[in-house]
């Protein structure tokens, strides 16, 4: 049976059987990657705990005809148990990874694979704002996914800005001449934090005040929803009490 | 594929979790053969637990009356509540015979990825539980996974009040294992729970 071998970050488990799980990975090399890991849910399994949400391991699959399977894991970055203490952060995990699974459902993995890693990585070790780090990660996973929004130039018309009206329908802000009526109107704060996320620039970013991140982050939540057609469940349960 | 009912059979037992299509098969032509099966007791008993069974009104456990028989149990001690996620886990924890106090079933984890957020597992009717100041100590025994940690997180946040103590299960090595097969997070994790040892 041929195998193959990546690292790979977790994304999310499923039950399956008496004491299986189905695990759903994008690997470094292979983009998803989704495969049973038998007898994981058993308290005596030898790699069980390794293939938790929110864990990157090196592993070998044996190569299945639906579902690949799990032969050896290793653990290259254990995320998870600093995520699950501090339940805003996980929310936010969640967020990043949900929209991890639906952005790699049919493209190759290493750009995604590295962000997603080191947005983990980041949010573990709570180097920034659990609040910021989500946003930061969407804005630049969108990007990768080849809906990269414009914060500056009209995404229309590539006139040059600032401008205030931001349509997530038409990739950012618009020029007043193409905003169709109604379109949402953005303080110059919040559009340069919006900015800094994307370019992380994280001096910037974490200068802003309260106000501006709850806006960027609607901003944000607005833009994936629009991008990703359906949308991000834990986006509607983050944790704001933190977050 | 089999003609008419046999095929009906075994699709319902295969809607069954954890029952594939072979094993739908291996039990529908199990009972179809088998002359000594009461089909009539299986088809009885499946009609029953439905009308019978309900979740307590207090704890959240399977029972077949309004409250189930651990909340009824005047011997079990009320100062402790254990919350663990689902049904299954109390009968897991009342086979140790080591807790004699009463369950908290929150009905699930929280993964807001699937949805589950703290308004669809029972953590308002804890807190209720928990107003008259009877109970003293709420042991989180959910699952030792990420959900479970994350929940537990959660819950140690929403309960922390005066006079109550919240602890979590330990967790670490398995009895009866060789420590080298044990992986680093178990293994970390018996580390950080290590406890002194009586001379």
């Amino acid at each position: 049976m041929p195998t193959y071998r990546d690292e790979a970050v977790v994304l999310r488990t499923h039950k399956l059987g008496e004491a299986d799980r189905i695990v759903t990975m994008i690997g470094r090399r292979h983009g998803k990657i989704r495969a049973v890991a038998k007898g994981v849910r058993r308290t005596g399994s030898r790699f069980g705990a390794r293939l938790e949400p929110f864990m990157v391991v090196d592993a070998q699959f044996y190569v299945g005809r639906t579902l690949d399977i799990v032969q050896q894991v290793d653990s290259a970055g254990s995320y998870g148990a600093d995520i699950a203490a501090d339940y805003a952060r996980y929310t936010v995990a969640h967020a990043m990874v949900e929209a991890a699974d639906r952005l790699t459902e049919h493209e190759a993995g290493t750009p995604h694979y590295l962000l997603l890693v080191g947005a983990l990585r980041s949010l573990a070790r709570a180097e920034h704002p659990a609040g910021l780090t989500r946003d930061s990660y969407l804005l630049r996973a969108l990007s990768i996914a080849g809906w990269a929004p414009s914060f500056v130039d009209c995404a229309v018309t590539g006139a040059a800005g600032p401008h205030s009206a931001f349509v997530p329908q038409l990739g950012g802000v618009v020029a007043d001449a193409v905003a169709p009526p109604g379109a949402v109107r953005l303080d110059a704060a919040t559009l340069s934090l919006l900015g800094a996320l994307l370019a992380g620039d994280w001096e910037a970013a974490e200068d802003s005040d309260e106000r501006t991140r709850d806006q960027a982050s609607g901003v944000t939540a607005a833009y994936a929803q629009f991008h990703l057609e359906r949308g991000l469940r834990s986006l509607e349960l983050q944790d704001r009490e933190t977050a | 594929m089999y003609e008419g009912i046999v095929q009906e059979l075994i699709d319902e037992f295969g809607r069954l979790p954890g029952i594939g299509p072979k094993s739908a098969q291996r039990i529908a032509f199990h009972i179809l053969t088998t002359q000594s099966f009461d089909t009539t007791r299986l088809a009885e008993l499946l009609a029953e637990v439905r009308e019978r069974v309900r979740f307590c009104s207090i704890c959240g456990n399977v029972a077949e009356q309004d409250t189930c028989s651990i909340c009824r149990d005047p011997r079990r001690s009320q100062t402790v509540i254990c919350v663990v996620e689902e049904a299954k886990d109390v009968a897991a924890i009342e086979r140790t015979r080591e807790f004699r106090g009463l369950y908290h079933v929150l009905g699930g984890a929280l993964s807001p990825m699937d949805g589950v957020g703290p308004d669809n597992l029972r953590f308002t009717q804890l807190v209720q539980r928990l107003a008259d100041a009877t109970v003293t100590e709420v042991i989180i025994a959910t699952n030792p996974n990420v959900t479970g940690e994350a929940t537990a997180t959660y819950l140690t946040r929403l309960l922390d009040q005066p006079g109550l103590r919240v602890t979590r299960l330990a967790s670490g090595l398995p009895v009866g294992g060789d420590l080298e097969y044990a992986d680093e997070v178990t293994l970390g994790r018996a580390f950080e729970g290590r406890r002194t040892v009586e001379a």
